[in-house]
Parts: C-alpha cells; structure tokens; sequence
C-alpha cells in the first residue's frame, strides 16, 4: 500500500523531481514538474495532518530498519503543521514564479532555480519529518546549500557576497549543531530523537551535554537569525530574486524554529528546559530582536531591506512566545509562526510584481503606485496591517497570544514592547503606504500597468488566508495549541 | 454561530463599499436608503443578545441590543441621514463613504456587547474619521488627518492593552459596568476618555475638525465624543473621577471657543465643552444623570450637526471661515441664519429648545446629590455656552458688521438637512416626551416647571447682556497679537512689560534648549537604527563570527 510509505514520499517527490529539471532544462516543462511536486507535496502533507489529527503520532522506518539502528522518520503534530506551512506556502509561490523568474533570472540559469528551489524544498521537509537528529542535519544542509546558491542568482552584484556571507554563517551554525549531536552521540550512544530524549536526563548534568546545548541554542540560532545572530539576513533577502526572498522568508527561519523547538521540547524536554537558564536569555534576545529589527527597519529605502528587517522583528515574536514556556505562549509563538509566514509572503510576493512592473523596490521609487498598481498596493496594505496586528487579520491573533502570555506570566511590561512594536511597525509599513498612495504626481508613471492576473492570484490568496485565518481562528488555533500542548507534555 | 437579527451597523459599513461603485442617481438615492433602512433595523430589534459568534476562546456578542445602545443607534443612524442629505452634493464620493463607514462603526459600537466588537469598531471608526478628513483634499487637512489618526491609534493601543489586561484579570469579554481599581480598567477608561477629547489629549479635535470639508465636519462632530459617552455611560457610569474631568472640560472648551476667531473651531470647542456636560452627568452616576447624560448626548448630535452645516453652508457658499471675514450675511442667507440661530439657542439650552429638556436634568441630578460646586459650576458654564456659541457664532457670522458678501442660501439639499434638524431642535423641546421614553432609565421628570424656566431665562438674558456691553473687547480679541497689546496697554506700566519681556526671554531660551536636548536625545536614540548606525549597517563576516563565539562562550557560562 502506498499509503503506508507517505511520510518518506513527503520527501522523496521533490526530491525525485529536481534533477528531472537538470536532466530536461526546460523552462516551462521545469515549472510544471516542480509546481506538480510541490501540489503533491500539500497534498500529503495535508493527508498527514489529518492522518496525525484522527490517529496520534505516524512513525515510519525507513528501509524496514528498526530506530536505534536505521533512520525512523516521525511525525506528530507539529512536524504535520510544518509540512503544510511548508508546501502550501511553496505551492503558492511556484504559481507566481514563471514571470518574475523570467524577468529576473536568465533564460539559461530558469532550469537551476526550479532545481534548487525543489532541493530546498525537500531540505525543509525533511527536516520537519524526521525523527533522527543527524538525519536532520543532513536535510539541514540540503536546505542551506540550495538556498545560498538561490540567493546568489539574484541580479544584484551584491547577491553574490550577501549569498557568500550566508554560507559561512550558515555553515559554522550547521557545524554547531553537528558538533552537539556528536557530543550527545557520545554521551547516549543514539541518535534517534526519542532514544536521545529518553537517555539524555541521566547524563544532562555533565558538562559534555551543557556545552552541547550551548552549541546548539548558538548554531540554531543562527539559522533562525536571532538577534544578534541575524547579521546575514537583511542583505540576503534584499539581493536574492523575489520568489526566493519570499519563499526564504517564509518557509527557512520557521523551519529553524521548528528546530529549535524539537530539541529544547522534545530532546532535552520541558522540566530539563525550565531548570535551566534557557528562557531568560531567549526572552531577552527576543526583546532586543522586536524592537531593533522594528526601529531599523523605519529608516531603510529598499521596501525588501525594510521587510527583512522587520522578519527579523517579527523572529522576535515567535521567540518571544515560546520563552515563555507556557501552553498560551507556544500557542502564540508556533501560531505566529504560521501567520507570520502568511503575511511575509504575501507582502514579498506584492514586492515581487512591483519589482516586474517598475524594476526597482526603492520606496521613493513608489510614488503614485497606489493609483497605478491598485490591487498589488491594496495587497501591500492589508499584509501590511497584518503585520502591525490590525484586528480581523492573523497578525492581531497572535499578538492577542503573546500579550495574554506575557499578561498571564505577570510581565505586563513586555506586553507594552509587545505593542509598543507593533507602533513601529505601523510606521515602517506607513511609510511606504504614504509614498505609493499620497506621493508623485497624478499624472506620473501612466505607464504603468497593474500587475498580470498570473500574480495578482498568488499574491491575493494569500493575503485573502491572512484575513480568513484572521478571522476563522478555529482551525489553525486548535493546531496550535495541540502542538504546544504536546511540546509541553514532555517527550513522547 | 447564533444570527437572530443583522447587525444594522454593518448595512452602513458594506453600504459605504458599494457607494463608489453607483452610478450618479442610484448613488444619492443610495445615500439616502442606507440610514432609514439602518434605522429601520434599530426601531424593529427586540431586546437581547442577537448574533454569537465564536471567537478564539470566547464568544463575540456583536449584536446586544437594549434600550441604551438602541437610543444611540437611533440618532447615529438620523445623523447618517441628515449628513448624508447635507453632503448629497458633495463630488469627491470617498469622503462620503468613508463617512458611512465611520457612522456604521459607530453604530456598531452603540450595539458592542464585548470588548473585541468595541474595539474592532472603534479602530475602524478612526479609519474612517481619518479619511473624512483627509477627504478635503487641502494639505493642511492632510497633515491634520494624519495627527488624528496618529493620537487615535495610540488611543487605540491604550484601550486594547486595557482590554487585554481586563479579560486576563475576570476571564470575561463581556462589556459591562467596569470599577476603576486594576491597571486594566483605568487603561480602558483612558482610552474611551481619549475619544472623548478629554484632558490631556484634548487638542486632537479642534486641530482636525475645522480642517475638515463642508461636510465632512458635520459627520466629525457627531460620532467621535458622542461614542466615547456612550461607551463611558456603559462602562463607568457613576465614577468620580469623572465629574472632575468634566468639569474640566466644560470651562476648557468655553475659555478656548472665546478666543478663537475661525467659525468652525469656535463650534469645535464648544463640542468639548458639551462633552463635559456628558462627562460630568456620567460621573454623577444617578439613574436621572445618566438619563440626562444619554438625552444631552441625543440633543447634542443635533444642534451641533445643525451649527455645523449652517457654518459648512456660509462656507460652501463664500469659502471663508473667519469671524472677522465674515458678517451681515443674514440679509442674503436667511434660512442659513435662522437654522444657525435655532442651534444657538439649542445649544444654550433656551427654553423650548431640545437643550433646555436635556441639559436641566444633569443639573438637577448634581442638586439633588447636594453637589453644590458642581451646580455652581454647571450653571456658570451654561452662561459661557451662550457667549461663546449661542451668541459669537451668529453675531459674528451673520449680523454684526456688513462685510459686503450677497451669497445666496445654499442648495435645496443643504437646506433640507438644516430644517429637518432645526425642527428636531424645536420639536424635542416643545415635546420631550418621545425622547424620554427613548431613554435607559424610567423618568418623571419635568423640565418646564417656573422656576426652572425663569432662572434660565435671568441666566441667558444676563450673559447676553454682558456680552454687549462687552463686545468692543470681545472684538479685540479676533486677532491674537491684539490680545496680547491690549493686555500690556492696560497694565499701563513700563515694568509689567519688561517683566513680560523677562518671562517671555526666558520661555524662550528655556523652550529653545528644551528643544535642542530633545532633538540630541532623539538623535542620539535612533543613530544606531539608522543606515549607518551600528545596529543597521552591514555586519562584516568576521565581526558576526566573533559575536557568535562570544555568545557561545556566554551560554556556556551561563550553562555552568
């Protein structure tokens, strides 16, 4: 039965589809293979959700060998919410992509960028899925290889270095993270996540496991760009293509996240986590993360610069929630995970189409887009008030989150950075709103056109998930709160 | 999911997203349906919680109707109408739907039985007043719109940090009586209060409602503050605080509106001045206060719209808006001048006028809860009201000096709006009853008895009085360096100026190095989050990787 081999094939159809694209380098043939894979993707990763939702947690071994020896893949809740955030959002930017990859990416090289964008694909996934730590590591890499070579094709000399500075901070993370696997290899003997979760409290006092997890929190942290590890971010995004922009921004650091949670919940486990002093630094950082990221991203002139720095910020966010390590608090940090990935893409995708239509993203180059691009701006404001938290959006939803954590745990004043953020943030989206709709003359830029139909659907479904979900909490809040509920229940 | 009735804000709310969609006729018939058809809706709601919709954990009750919020939707969905008809002629078709959308919202609001549905309408009615002013298309309603909405979103902040704080400290959304006491109450209430153009934020409302067009003034006027009331009456009705604050208020806007000269400001603080009245009643807190606080309220939205347009209309007709431009225009514009005095006397409460029914009976509840400075006070600034806006405006605008201007009264749609609502001023004092019944409370309460009629009538006879006699000194004060002359010509004395001087030399260098610290702190705050800052710039690799070492180390330490 196939049935009973999904979790692998959640990885291997994208994976079995990127060097179709090498092999055949076909613009249009490329696309429609990998939209294929990607739409195949969600839709397993949705039969997962509702697999894992009907019956508890799938465990699969691949090749038949049993955990211990052979590599086990398991998906519970939580890898199941990230696989659909993963292909859905993937799916929906491959819809987008053929006309910005052509404006922006060369005929000869259209070929390449299907190809890594699959491979990355199948990195993320793969991360979600499996239930081995250096497994993990492997489609840790896949994951990053492909998307410092998908940033250097950005079009800007600059990609190139943004791209090479990336990797390295990209790979000394990677080696953090595989220098902590081999120390706890060392001290349990396995590999396995369960395994690991099981034998780690014998050994967690030794100072092998403590620096361990010392690398760990770094390493991942520099993937996930935290402050002050976030060095790398703004000028990636910025140089990098708009489809990789968009799809980085919304699918790499969540799954980084997805990372961090796995270990500190399900390998070290959450009494281990609150003994020790893991909490207090992420708040911190977390903190530093919302309102730096917000206030330096009021003064930037590219909007891509601005949105990287405000991802930074809303990183903060999701930080910040599960610092709090209580079941409100995860449900607001892995909820804004979703959200934030909602509005992120939509409003680089909105980026993307004015970047075909006038060749630029320098805000001052907006003035009198408003009346020229009327639905992608329309696009850009309502993301936008997501991102600030406007109520009847998904942004406000997870901020109820955060503040009723932060609330519950007694710390009102973070609640106040909480909100005094997200005045930041309404002045950096302010800023743009003001020049593409009350800047430039009327007359000026009357040949522009809206952008074509191809984008405007992408990029208004996903701004039309940010007022559903927004508006529709039930389903992505029950998601939620079980996955936190179960991080927090301890290791399964 | 529970939908017994439609939430009849919500007609004016989608109305206002169809409106640039009509075609011309369809459009103004549009205008006009839109508001019967809500007010429609309000007359026929039976009491109760209508609409429960789930929401995250709790349960949304957009639709709770009683006879408290139904009194107000009534005069806000009146005031839809009447501004709509005013503003009929009105080209530019996004003032009038932002308008819609603000009167929805604000209907919304009336009807709110939970604290996520107030704020929700609350943020989308300063989207809306935002627009309406920004709608005059001059740059200084632009710059003006964008201080407003600024000072209500951070309004806006306050109340939903207050809201969040509420429902984490009693678990309930419900929107009921609140005691101030928790942090969370006292946000709530700053931030209704910030509506309300209460100290110390007052000066949002006369620096963006004058800035307004014509008509979009009328709107502003009615639904901002009157909301704020009604959710104060709903909230924290008998809290004394704000008996203090209205107060406050009521002497406030009377000092500022004599000062002023530009006609649609003076009518901007005397809404202030109003509230207070408002405010005051609902810090007494007795059921007769609240009944007199919610009828002021009703009679309030009225006269003032009323002033409002018949302001708008000298304005649309002759494009100038200061006292000292104006004059002698009752010869060409009779019906305007007629109008505009009925909401004069309306407003200063003249016998057989809806004011004198409403705002007696916030004075007779501050009798008889013997809160004797209260009445002094409230009886002091019943004669403000009458100098400043029940004689200033129509003396200055429509008799005084002849300032050679023949315009003609204004359209017949303009017209329309003016006397239905100069008849409503009447009809509500002639008649109060209905209104009575409307109100939350039982009542027996009778405004016309003789005492009451002729101490009002000593009252107003008196200020009107002084302000003849006073008028040379009231028209020295229409320009402000006049002001100031007379003031130290008075004086008469070579050492009250140079102490003035002194004083004013002194303000000066004091504000001038005020500044300057402010502008090296502010400078001095965002120099790292600017491009070249250390926070913003482009990290070198190695510096990254030496911060990423060092944190390890930290950790690792910390770990230990």
């Amino acid at each position: 039965m196939i049935f009973s081999h999904i979790p692998v094939l959640q990885v291997i159809v994208p994976l079995v589809a990127a060097p179709l694209c090498v092999i055949f380098p076909f613009r249009k043939f490329c696309w429609t293979v990998a939209l294929a894979a990607t739409l195949t993707s969600l839709w397993i990763a949705l039969t997962l959700l509702i697999t894992v939702y009907a019956h508890g947690p799938i465990t699969y071994e691949l090749g038949g060998w049993a955990a211990p020896w052979g590599i086990g893949y398991r998906i519970d809740i939580l890898s199941a919410y990230m696989t659909v955030l993963v292909s859905l959002i993937s799916s929906v930017i491959l819809v987008f992509s053929p006309r910005s990859i052509g404006a922006e990416i060369s005929n000869a090289r259209a070929h390449l960028f299907y190809t890594l964008y699959l491979l990355n694909l199948t990195g993320l996934l793969g991360i979600a899925v499996t239930g081995d730590a250096f497994n993990l590591f492997v489609f840790l890499e896949i994951s990053s290889l492909s998307s410092y070579a998908l940033i250097a094709m950005g079009q800007d000399r600059r990609a190139l270095t943004a791209a090479f500075q990336y990797l390295i901070m990209g790979t000394i993370g990677a080696t953090f993270y595989i220098i902590a696997v081999g120390l706890m290899y060392a001290m349990t003997g396995t590999l396995n996540i369960a395994d690991l979760a099981q034998r780690l409290p014998e050994v967690m006092e030794t100072r092998t496991i403590l620096v361990a997890l010392a690398f760990l929190i770094v390493g991942i942290g520099l993937k996930i760009a935290l402050f002050p590890f976030h060095g790398w971010l703004p000028n990636a995004y910025t140089y990098a293509p708009s489809v990789v922009s968009a799809f980085l921004a919304a699918t790499a650091t969540k799954v980084a996240v997805y990372i961090l949670l796995r270990i500190l919940f399900s390998v070290f486990g959450p009494d281990a986590v609150a003994a020790m002093p893991i909490a207090q630094p992420l708040m911190i950082l977390a903190l530093f993360a919302m309102t730096i990221g917000s206030a330096v991203a009021i003064f930037q002139d590219d909007a891509k610069r601005l949105l990287a720095y405000s991802s930074i910020a809303q990183i903060g966010y999701i930080i910040l929630g599960i610092s709090f390590l209580s079941v409100t608090g995860l449900t607001g940090g892995i909820l804004h995970l979703f959200n934030h990935a909602l509005m992120k893409s939509a409003l680089f995708l909105s980026l993307g189409a004015v970047f075909y239509r006038i060749g630029s993203v320098q805000i001052s180059d907006m003035a009198g887009l408003g009346r020229r691009m009327p639905w992608t701006m329309a696009a850009f404001v309502v993301g936008g008030m997501s991102l600030v938290g406007t109520p009847l959006t998904v942004g406000f939803i997870s901020k109820w989150y955060l503040i009723r954590a932060a609330l519950e745990s007694g710390w009102w004043p973070i609640a106040v950075l909480v909100l005094a953020s997200s005045l930041l943030a309404m002045i950096y989206i302010w800023r743009v709103v003001e020049i593409a709709y009350f800047r430039g003359h009327p007359e000026a830029g009357a040949d522009i056109k809206e952008a074509p139909l191809s984008m405007l659907v992408p990029i208004w479904f996903l701004t039309g998930a940010n007022i559903y979900f927004g508006i529709n909490t039930g389903d992505t809040i029950t998601a939620a709160r079980a996955a936190a509920t179960m991080l927090l229940g301890g290791p399964q | 999911m529970i939908i017994d009735a439609f939430p009849p804000g919500l007609v004016l709310v989608f109305g206002a997203f169809l409106l640039p969609l009509l075609p011309g006729p369809v459009r103004a018939a549009a205008i006009l349906l839109l508001p019967l058809t809500t007010l429609a809706l309000i007359i026929s709601l039976p009491d109760g919680n209508l609409v429960a919709i789930p929401f995250l954990d709790y349960e949304l009750n957009p639709l709770r109707s009683d006879k408290l919020g139904r009194l107000f939707g009534i005069i806000f969905s009146i005031m839809a109408f009447a501004g709509g008809l005013f503003a009929l002629k009105q080209e530019r078709v996004a003032e009038l739907s932002a308008a819609f959308l603000y009167a929805g919202s604000a209907i919304g609001v009336a009807f709110a039985g939970d604290l996520v549905t107030v704020f929700i309408f609350w943020e989308m009615m300063a989207i809306g007043s935002g627009i309406v002013i920004w709608s005059a298309a001059t740059p200084a309603s632009f710059r003006a719109s964008m201080r407003y909405t600024l000072v209500h979103f951070a309004g806006g902040v306050v109340l939903m940090f207050g809201i969040a704080m509420t429902i984490v400290d009693t678990g309930s959304i419900a929107f009921e009586p609140m005691r101030v006491g928790s942090i969370g109450t006292w946000l709530i209430l700053a931030g209704f209060l910030v509506n309300a153009g209460a100290p110390p934020l007052s000066a949002w409302l006369p620096d963006a409602y004058p800035e307004a067009s014509f008509s979009g003034s009328v709107f502003l006027s009615a639904f901002t503050t009157k909301t704020a009331v009604y959710v104060l009456l709903r909230g924290f009705p008998g809290t004394e605080i704000l008996i203090y604050i209205g107060v406050f208020m009521i002497f406030y806007g009377i000092i500022y509106a004599l000062l002023e000269n530009d006609m649609r400001r003076i009518l901007a603080y005397s809404i202030i001045n109003q509230v207070g009245f408002m405010v005051t009643g609902i810090g007494i807190g007795t059921e007769l206060a609240l009944n007199g606080a919610a009828a002021h309220a009703f009679a309030h939205i009225i006269y003032k719209a009323l002033l409002l347009m018949s302001a708008g209309s000298v304005m649309y007709m002759t494009g100038k808006r200061k006292c000292t431009d104006l004059g002698g225009l009752f010869q060409s514009m009779p019906l305007t001048a007629t109008c505009g005095i009925v909401g004069a006397l309306a407003i200063s409460a003249f016998p057989l006028t809806s004011g004198f029914v409403t705002k007696s009976m916030i004075a007779q509840a501050a009798v008889d809860q013997h809160m004797l400075y209260v009445w002094y006070a409230l009886a002091a600034a019943s004669a403000g009201v009458f100098l400043h806006a029940g004689i200033k405006f129509p003396w200055f605008v429509f008799f005084q000096k002849d300032s050679g201007l023949r315009p003609d009264d204004p359209p017949w749609n303009m017209r329309w709006a003016m006397i239905l609502f100069a008849g409503l001023c009447i009809g509500i004092g002639v008649h109060p009853a209905p209104l009575y019944a409307l109100l939350p409370f039982e009542i027996d309460y009778v405004p016309y008895t003789g005492p009451h009629v002729v101490a009002m009538l000593q009252l107003l006879l008196f200020s009107g009085l002084a302000f003849f006699l006073m008028l040379p000194l009231m028209k020295r004060t229409l320009t402000l360096s006049l002001d100031f002359d007379w003031f130290y010509r008075k004086l008469g004395t070579v050492a009250a100026l140079a102490v003035t001087d002194k004083i004013s030399r002194i303000r000066n260098r004091a504000e001038a190095s005020g500044r300057r610290l402010l502008d090296t702190t502010i400078a001095a705050a965002t120099r790292p989050v600017k491009p070249r800052g250390a926070l913003a710039r482009n990290w070198e690799t190695g510096s990254m990787v030496l911060a990423v070492t060092v944190a390890l180390g930290l950790f690792a330490l910390l770990f230990f």
